[in-house]
């Protein structure tokens, strides 16, 4: 602001300088502080719980045209038993919104209640808003027990 | 009182306080009614701060807290089920009234110059409004609210560009769970009430200072206006007199009509049927269900998001778009409230067919 109009006052430039140099120490200051903040907000890693097989349980509690959620790891896995008596498992988070499926045995198909979307046994999105299919997983049967198992392409 | 009165004029001259107070003058005409809605809203907001506070006494957020302190609040504590459903409907009565208002204020034109200013700052309060409704309906960590939780912030997370952090952020993780409980709980009783009143103050000053809009066909048309009446005290008590009817209303309905409680949140339990958010949410849900999964290349929901971000951001602005308002005879003013009258509609529309379905 002030004009240069004799030697007994500080040179632009140097004015310029300290005007930087308070500036950016105030920049920087302001970094020291709001930088913490941001990583205080960022929610730390949980350990990711490697899970590679559950058991969704015992053969004779699935009765024909029924399903089950089971806890895979963090995920919840639907797992159902078909008329035919085979067993499929997929994941049950809608891929629409997050919300959680469920068999419908009526119809034989999985539904989400959320905003209506269906899906077929095989996990394809058949009808409403959900825009991929469910993941499939692996269902098997060991001795009177229902294993679920990472599917290979998951 | 009298004393006290003059002991502190002695000390700090209250006429500039009287003179504010006074100054402002309330018009007499066919829409004064309108001019209570933002003070009802305004009433709501005190009993949401004053039975915030006392539910804070007894709540307890946390997956393994949170629905049993509600329980206990509602079954145990004496009154306690009055001062939660008393919360519960003037939270739904305090959206309501903030819509009311903005409509109202919208369609009398209020928001030209030069009170820009007052509409953008209400424009945030009510999206501080629906920030509460949003935080607040998550903390009894029910089935209802957890779903609707998941729900919302993957809407939040399907933003371009900042999604993933604000998704993180939202939830204190990748998956809604006690951290975003106690998460929702800061954000509900300290960030959110800090925001909301230095909002207030600022839109409540303006006001104060600018004085009351009249529509501009009024203004055109001096004949339609029946005097004016002073703010203070004489429009200030019909306020309170309105404040009175309301609180019962309030206090009626609380009695009546309780909220349930409904099951607690099982991050294994598939989502109910019937599952539906809160009913100032049901016209974007009801959108979002009808837009297919696959839109102008994009996800439909995606499509369904921005469509909304653009709205809201027009809406806001529209004290800039809406050139002439101030000219009832202007061919862009006009167009301005059939936009309105749309826009109306469509959340009406869209609510009630939420409901049917």
């Amino acid at each position: 602001m002030g004009t240069d109009s004799g030697t007994s006052l500080p040179s632009a430039s140097r004015r310029k300088f300290i005007d930087y140099l308070l500036g950016g120490g105030i920049l920087a200051w302001l970094g020291t502080i709001l930088y913490p903040l941001y990583r205080y907000l960022t929610p730390p890693k949980v350990a990711n719980v490697s899970v590679n097989q559950v058991e969704a349980g015992l053969v004779k509690d699935f009765p024909l045209n029924t399903a089950k959620i089971v806890r895979f790891g963090r995920k919840p896995v639907i797992v159902i038993r078909k008329k035919t008596g085979e067993f499929t498992a997929l994941t049950a988070t809608c891929t629409h919104l997050d919300c959680t499926v469920q068999y419908k045995s009526d119809a034989e198909i999985i539904w989400c209640a959320c905003h209506n979307g269906k899906y077929d046994l095989n996990g394809n999105n058949i009808s409403g808003p959900p825009p991929k299919p469910l993941t499939r997983m692996v269902a098997k049967v060991q001795k009177d027990k229902v294993i679920v198992m990472r599917g290979e392409e998951a | 009182m009298n004393k006290i009165v003059q002991w502190i004029d002695e000390r700090i001259s209250l006429e500039a306080a009287r003179k504010f107070a006074k100054k402002k003058e309330v018009p007499v005409f066919y829409g004064t009614v309108w001019y209570y809605l933002g003070g009802v809203a305004l009433f709501l907001f005190i009993i949401q701060i004053i039975t915030g506070i006392l539910l804070t006494f007894y709540y307890q957020p946390g997956v393994n807290t949170a629905y049993e302190s509600v329980k206990f609040i509602v079954s145990k504590v004496e009154y306690g089920w009055l001062i939660r459903e008393t919360h519960s409907w003037s939270a739904n009565l305090f959206i309501f009234f903030i819509f009311l208002h903005m409509f109202t204020v919208f369609f009398a034109k209020a928001y030209r110059k030069p009170r820009e200013m007052t509409w953008m700052t209400g424009m945030l309060l009510l999206l501080v409004a629906l920030g509460f409704g949003f935080s607040g309906y998550l903390l009894p960590w029910n089935e209802l609210s957890f779903f609707a939780t998941r729900v919302g912030t993957e809407i939040a997370g399907a933003l371009p560009v900042v999604g993933d952090f604000l998704l993180k952020f939202l939830r204190a993780g990748d998956e809604v769970s006690g951290a975003t409980l106690t998460r929702f709980y800061g954000i509900h009783v300290a960030v959110l009430p800090l925001i909301a009143i230095t909002l207030l103050v600022i839109h409540l000053l303006l006001v104060q200072f600018q004085g009351m809009s009249v529509p501009p066909k009024l203004e055109k048309n001096p004949a339609l206006r029946r005097g004016a009446i002073p703010f203070f005290p004489n429009f200030v008590l019909r306020d309170l007199t309105v404040w009175l009817i309301v609180f019962n209303v309030v206090a009626l309905l609380a009695l009546l009509f309780p909220w349930e409680l409904g099951l607690k949140a099982d991050p294994l339990a598939p989502a109910p049927a019937g599952i539906r958010p809160e009913w100032y949410f049901m016209f974007m849900f009801q959108t979002l269900k009808q837009i297919p999964a696959h839109f102008l290349f994009m996800e439909g929901e995606l499509f369904g998001i921005l469509v909304f971000l653009v709205g809201g951001i027009i809406w806001f602005l529209v004290p800039f778009l809406d050139k002439h308002a101030g000219d009832p005879d202007a061919v862009s003013s006009k167009r301005w409230t059939r936009i309105g009258i749309i826009v109306l509609a469509f959340i009406i529309v869209m609510t009630i067919w939420g409901y049917l379905v």
